[in-house]
């Protein structure tokens, strides 16, 4: 199609599309969260029917994972199947229709949101003609990754398309069933499971959103992303093989850990805290197979922003995959459960994991995409700052509010009474609030700042391939990450 | 060599695949199958009747609204929360909840034992502003609910739908609905102007009626059973 200045090799204008989808969905989602974060503070922040707390929630959560989550791991995976396979996708169109049709469903999300359309149930909210969109698009997504390999001239699979495949494969699955239910009107239904049956496939479903949607695609990132940023190659093949089988085999089982204490079966719920705390292993496994991988290449970390992104996700992956065991456990849980322990617990992994590995993901992936270099690696530089200081300020306050709460609901008098009523407890961890949002919006500065470096860098270069530098994907490009 | 045999896997895109969706089917298919199947999971309580029409309606709009986002409906067994909601939760209580709302964070308090332990009226100069009759609370007000008045045109089909889906509803539920959840809404609006509120014509049919109903209903299959049947274990401490 294009007049002038050689093709790509690859299907990379679908990955520029969902680089900067993504970075706008998280923004937009990142600036909901804020939202929702100063009306905790602040009640009469709230408005009318459409913009209070209730509504807006659901929209951060899906935002930020559907939209900006979900965005950078189209664009990584796309961008990695296709060099690691040293194929095109099997379809241009049907990859920008899958673009097209995420795009499309998220703001249809968004809408029907705030307009109160809503199943309830956490990250799956959206009412069934989204969820239909939302199969459509995943199996479209499934094509393309799987043809894509069909496709392949390499004959090894890298330990990134295990990490991918098995996301794309195991989420359609989580998805279709937790989301089973009955039309009432177009917007409306009722789930076909109720009550205990209904919470059990629900945190079947939710803990494993986690796992895989904002775990193994990730991972699915770093195995990439991080051997090539660093210049080495993984530490150890071996690990990768242990880590994934054993991660995606454990994961399923330890969705109870939502429900301790409820009136699911006690087996059920001991069978969620065993697994949970054996999830340790596997987790541990993938985060050092990432920092070893780094052997001889840290002290390029110091003036390597994206190095350091990825240096502090992994670290916050490890950590964020040790706390989660100890809350699965029954005596930690009757603590932290329903507390704010669990919106920190939460934020470590999905700022300090998720976003700052989706961060360094898109710096990696933006300069490449459109040509040239990054307009400003200071300002990257200041961005890792600004969010790892936002991610501090957002879940040391949430520690200590979880904590705070946790105690309080237990204290008792001498005489044995409640020393405490809920909303002394309401009040004690209103300065926690604040300062959550003063975190928040740290991290949401940092990712305006990106934002801005994104948009002069894409000004600075080209989608189309300078005529006079080899192509993309020509050279050392198409060698893989192995 | 098990790490050689890998190659192998590794190579064939079709058997990878494969091990995978035995890989993540296991885990599932012992936590969600035989919960289904065992009896004893759902210990049946005699109290338990399906949501009126009324009821359902205000059920579907603490749905909307997203109430469960912030209050969860879950008693834990332990000492200190008996004390501060009610009898823990039972399984056999939310036979009829599609979607279940047990929450899973407590911003507000637990309401799985709010019925009847408020007056309407509270609740209902409670969801007008709720810093009006507890200050230190950041729940948003949820005034434009009064102002919203209820529509019923859709009740009988739900009710037909859950029907479909084994609640026990007659075809006179079905075909009365709409009348149904209207006279129950009068007898709670005569309760609240009994209590010294005056109700607009909007406000004796609005959402917030329904709200209130709905409310009412948490908790109340346990209050209605002899408490010696419900000893189905001790309270576990913490």
């Amino acid at each position: 199609m294009r007049e002038a200045g050689p093709e790509e090799t690859y299907e990379m204008a679908v990955v520029r599309g969902f680089a900067i989808s993504a970075l706008v969905w998280g923004i937009v989602g990142m600036a909901v969260g804020l939202v929702i974060a100063l009306q905790l503070a602040w009640p009469q922040l709230n408005v009318g029917p459409y913009f209070h707390f209730g509504r807006l929630r659901p929209v951060h959560t899906n935002v930020v994972i559907f939209g900006f989550t979900l965005g950078v791991v189209f664009a990584g995976s796309y961008y990695a199947v296709q060099r690691l396979c040293r194929a095109r996708v099997p379809s241009d169109f049907l990859a920008h229709l899958h673009l097209w049709l995420w795009n499309l469903t998220l703001v249809a999300a968004g809408v029907t949101l705030v307009l109160g359309h809503t199943t309830s149930k956490e990250y799956a909210e959206l009412e069934w003609p989204l969820d239909v969109a939302v199969v459509v698009m995943w199996v479209i997504y499934g094509v393309n990754f799987f043809g894509t390999i069909a496709r392949r001239r390499e004959r090894g699979l890298y330990a990134s398309l295990w990490f991918f495949g098995a996301t794309v494969l195991t989420i359609a699955m989580l998805y279709i069933f937790n989301n089973l239910e009955r039309p009432v009107t177009f917007l409306k239904s009722y789930s076909i499971y109720a009550g205990v049956h209904d919470a059990n496939i629900q945190w079947w479903y939710g803990h494993n959103a986690v796992g895989f949607v904002l775990t193994t695609p990730i991972l699915g990132l770093m195995y990439y992303f991080l051997p090539r940023q660093a210049e080495r190659p993984i530490y150890s093949h071996r690990l990768s093989i242990v880590h994934f089988w054993s991660l995606i085999f454990v994961y399923i089982w330890a969705g109870p850990h939502h429900l301790l204490f409820s009136p699911l079966p006690e087996w059920a719920q001991s069978l969620g805290t065993a697994f949970s705390v054996m999830l340790l292993l596997p987790s541990w496994g993938g985060m050092l197979n990432g920092l070893l991988t780094l052997r001889g290449a840290w002290h390029r970390v110091g003036t390597d922003p994206i190095l350091k992104m990825f240096v502090v996700g992994l670290t916050f992956y490890g950590m964020s995959t040790f706390e989660g065991p100890m809350m699965a456990l029954k005596t930690v849980n009757a603590l932290s459960h329903f507390t704010n322990w669990t919106i920190a617990h939460v934020h470590a992994g999905a700022l300090g994991w998720v976003a700052l590995t989706c961060f360094a993901t898109l710096y990696y992936l933006v300069p490449r995409l459109w040509h040239t270099t990054l307009w400003s690696v200071r300002l990257a530089e200041t961005h890792f700052w600004v969010a790892t200081l936002g991610i501090v300020l957002y879940v040391t306050p949430m520690w200590i509010s979880g904590v705070t709460q946790g105690l309080m609901w237990r204290a008792v008098n001498a005489d044995g009474s409640l020393t405490y009523t809920f909303a002394d407890s309401v009040a004690a961890i209103h300065v926690y609030d604040v300062i959550r949002a003063v975190g928040g919006a740290a991290f949401l500065s940092g990712a305006l700042l990106m934002f801005w470096n994104v948009i002069q860098t894409i000004r600075q270069g080209s989608a189309e391939i300078p005529a006079e530098a080899p192509a993309l994907g020509a050279s050392a490009e198409a060698e893989g990450g192995r | 060599m098990a790490f050689e045999a890998h190659r192998r896997i590794e190579a064939n895109a079709l058997l990878l695949s494969v091990l995978t969706m035995l890989a993540v089917a296991v885990g599932g298919l012992v936590l969600l199958i035989p919960p289904y199947l065992l009896a004893g999971t759902i210990e049946p309580i005699a109290g338990v009747a399906p949501y009126t029409a009324l009821e359902l309606e205000g059920r579907d709009i603490y749905i909307r609204e997203g109430c469960s986002v912030c209050h969860s409906q879950q008693v834990r067994p332990f000492k200190t929360e008996t004390d501060r909601y009610g009898r823990y939760s039972l399984a056999g209580e939310n036979i009829y909840d599609r979607p279940f709302l047990w929450g899973s964070r407590r911003t507000g308090p637990d309401l799985a034992r709010v019925g009847g332990k408020y007056p309407a009226s509270w609740h209902w100069l409670h969801f007008h502003n709720p810093r009006d009759l507890e200050p230190r609370s950041n729940m948003p007000a949820f005034a434009f609910l009064a102002e919203s008045e209820l529509d019923t045109s859709g009740t009988s089909r739900k009710l037909e739908v859950l029907r479909e889906l084994g609640h026990p509803y007659s075809d006179a539920d079905i075909a009365g609905a709409a009348a149904s959840a209207s006279a129950q809404a009068a007898t709670i609006a005569s309760a609240l102007r009994a209590s010294g509120i005056s109700l607009s014509p909007v406000e004796e049919h609005s959402e917030t009626i329904a709200v209130i109903a709905y409310l009412e209903t948490l908790g109340r299959a346990i209050r209605s059973e002899p408490p010696e049947k419900l000893d189905l274990g001790r309270p576990v401490d913490e």
